[in-house]
């Protein structure tokens, strides 16, 4: 049957490793205008076509991903109905022919009698390899044990997992978002939107960003971002937590992370205004929207915001105040003031230049929000995944068979032999301890 | 004496090392590799010294993190566990020869590390995003992956330089028979498979606590997804199909193609979150 076929597997892999590396190389997610500029207009129909731009999620890798967990099912059903029977047997039989042929297998005389023997070997088989179960054969008396068995199952423990594991990811992709909040310092919010559909998510509860606070290595690298957040529910308070990267908070389902920070509006700030035809300096500490006076009653200033990237003629001069000068003559301008270039004002020449001395700086903070229901599922994947590959790489079904015969003369004729099903090797190592500990008692 | 000196150390030892298995094959003298393997223990020594030292130097600075941080760390990292996993299997083996390619590696990496001069040596601060009790967890066990397949990949190289019928007085006949190098090579992949399945799952983890996806198809993830195919292909082809010899080493050596390109080639050709070695 198709569907049951090991060639269909590795076929299967084969493309999925190909596939998988097309969306490595081609941008992920990106917009039409991107895509255009890095391939052309051409080559653009074609990934919009084979869904190239967001290939993880194109019908045809599901394809294979599907193919994939069908052909796992089908083959464990197929080869579980025959291998349950070996792997819970009603009663262990012992063949000793199956010993006939193994490489390890080593034969000696005792000079004990055969019962005498026997007793002593059942115990060493019995600390090496496991229960022994005893047969008397025509011949004389076999000794078998055998460890193991259930090692069988774990290679439909591994196979599982992977179901597991795209379960999970389908229930996540169904029932889950990831989406991206962010919050002044002081600000809160119930409303999250979806990082690709933009879509508003309303969250079970309301979340405020109490205070952010960034540090820095002496070497200027960011040693750690922080934000206080508390969660409200119908106005009432429940609880603050520090949020850092790594340590997010759970609350209902919700995760919240803390992704990425940056400047905002300050409340205040320290402005300094030179009246260039008085030569009169004045310092004003402003709020956010705030107005004083110019010099000599000539007009007003307002603070009128903050921005955090300011872009003049193509060159990103950083963060910048954005303020309205409005003087008596009727003129009003918007001035802009980057805070790294303190006298960029007086380039304007104006009468009155404003330079910003000093402010509190306040920060947003970039928090990830996110609900996936299918991690469980994912984790209980991964577990089993890392059992049952040691499971089935690691421990094997080994038996180890012991043949007796009582020779005329009073001694007895010895053989040993074991088999496994993987993992030979330690099967002969086994065989060889016990035959030189059986040698050592057969005198 | 400072970490960087015993690190340097460790780079010359391990080429002595090189010098002697190369030297044993290509003067068939299999003294020289015996020898090598001592030298390559020597080296471990100071490979091990070096990762210790430069663990207590970062303290000493004050930003006390784990010397597992950054490309140079990472590559010297890589030498030692393909040292050290080396090391056990040719003192359970006690096949010595097999050293001949595996040992060039262990070099090439930490003098890689070295001597690039776009690979910076310098102890610099945690980025926030590594702060994580996962580090050293998620770098060990994907490193003893690599460190498996490196291995995996320097014996089935061997199918490649070994005549199909040494004869029975030539230096081909000293090298270990087709079976060892089949098993072992199956062995190495077999270990190196169980880490990285842990690696990724450690990683995919700390993705989730982190950034809050615990697979987000990043380039690295996506290529050591790769890497995992490939050798499940190996597994599948060898334990269902039967395969042996030449045509699963060329799979063999596939596969640790994958492993070079998740750990060189996604850092230098492509950009992604995991942009620190």
């Amino acid at each position: 049957m198709f569907f049951a076929s090991v060639k269909l597997t590795v076929y299967t892999l084969v493309l999925l490793a190909l596939t998988s590396i097309v969306g490595t190389v081609v941008l992920q997610n990106g917009s039409p205008e991107a895509y255009i500029r890095l391939y052309g207009p051409g080559l653009y129909n074609m990934i919009l076509v084979l869904d190239l731009d967001r290939m993880y999620q194109a019908w045809w890798y599901l394809l294979l991903m599907v193919v994939l967990c069908v052909n796992i099912v089908v083959c464990s059903i197929d080869r579980l109905s025959v291998t349950w029977k070996i792997i819970f047997p009603k009663n262990i039989s012992v063949n000793p022919q199956r010993f006939e042929k193994t490489k390890n297998r080593q034969q000696f005389e005792c000079q004990l009698p055969m019962d005498s023997f026997a007793h002593q070997a059942k115990q060493m088989l019995a600390a090496r390899a496991g229960k022994v179960i005893e047969k008397t054969s025509e011949t004389g008396l076999i000794l078998y044990a055998e460890k193991g068995r259930w090692s069988r199952l774990g290679v439909y423990v591994v196979h599982s997992s992977v179901l597991m594991l795209l379960a999970g990811a389908l229930i996540g992709s169904a029932l889950g978002f990831k989406a991206n909040l962010r919050l002044d310092e002081g600000q809160t919010a119930d409303t999250v939107f979806d990082t690709h559909t933009r879509l508003p998510i309303k969250l079970p509860f309301t979340v405020r960003c109490n205070d952010f606070q960034v540090k820095f290595y002496d070497t200027g690298a960011p040693d750690e971002f922080k934000s206080s957040l508390t969660i409200l529910e119908n106005n009432q308070e429940r609880f603050t937590e520090d949020i850092l990267v790594n340590h997010p908070l759970r609350y209902k389902g919700i995760n919240i992370f803390q992704a990425s920070y940056g400047a905002t509006t300050p409340d205040e700030a320290r402005f300094e205004i030179t009246d260039s035809e008085t030569g009169t300096v004045e310092v004003h500490t402003i709020k956010n929207g705030g107005v004083v006076s110019l010099p000599a009653g000539a007009g007003n200033f307002i603070f009128e915001g903050f921005v955090p990237h300011y872009d003049f003629n193509g060159h990103d001069l950083g963060e910048a105040f954005i303020g309205r000068l409005d003087t008596m003559d009727g003129r009003n301008v918007q001035i802009v003031l980057p805070t790294k270039f303190p006298t960029f004002d007086k380039m304007r020449k104006s009468r009155f230049t404003v330079e910003v001395k000093s402010w509190d700086q306040a920060y947003y903070t970039g928090l990830q929000v996110t609900k996936d229901p299918g991690v469980p599922f994912v984790y209980t994947g991964f577990l089993l995944m890392i059992i049952g590959c040691w499971v089935t790489f690691f421990v094997s079904h080994q038996s180890v068979c012991i043949g007796l015969e009582q020779t005329g003369s009073g001694s007895t004729r010895v053989w040993v032999a074991g088999r496994a099903n993987r993992n030979a090797q330690s099967t002969n190592l086994i065989v060889k301890k016990l035959v030189k500990e059986l040698k050592e008692v057969s005198g | 004496m400072n970490s960087s000196l015993l690190l340097s150390a460790a780079t010359f030892i391990y080429a002595l090392a090189s010098v002697f298995y190369i030297g044993s094959f290509s003067f068939k003298k299999p003294a020289f590799a015996r020898l090598g393997f001592w030298v390559i223990v020597i080296g471990l020594v100071a490979n091990t010294g070096g990762i210790l030292l430069r663990w207590m130097e970062s303290y000493h600075m004050g930003y006390g993190h784990a010397p597992f941080s950054n490309m140079y760390e990472s590559l010297v990292f890589f030498s030692w566990t393909t040292a050290a996993l080396y090391v056990f299997v040719e003192f359970k083996y006690k096949e010595s020869i097999i050293g001949v390619f595996v040992s060039p590696l262990i070099f090439l990496s930490i003098a890689y590390a070295s001597f690039d001069p776009s690979i910076t040596s310098k102890i610099t601060p945690l980025i926030p995003a590594l702060k994580s009790n996962w580090l050293i967890a998620h770098v060990i066990t994907c490193f003893l992956g690599y460190a498996g397949f490196a291995l995996a990949f320097g014996f089935s190289f061997m199918y490649f330089i070994k005549p199909k019928d040494p004869g029975a007085s030539s230096f081909f006949a000293k090298l270990p028979d087709w079976d060892t190098i089949d098993e072992l090579t199956y062995q190495m992949i077999v270990f190196g498979f169980l880490f990285l399945t842990i690696g990724i799952i450690t990683g995919s983890v700390w993705a989730n606590s982190a950034w809050g996806k615990y697979w987000s198809w990043d380039p690295k993830e996506t290529w050591s997804l790769i890497t995992w195919f490939i050798y499940a292909i190996f597994l599948h082809l060898r334990l269902m199909r039967g395969w042996y010899g030449k045509n699963l080493a060329i799979v063999s050596i596939i596969g640790f193609l994958g492993v070079l390109f998740t750990y060189f080639g996604v850092n230098f050709l492509l950009s992604g979150l995991h942009s620190y070695g």
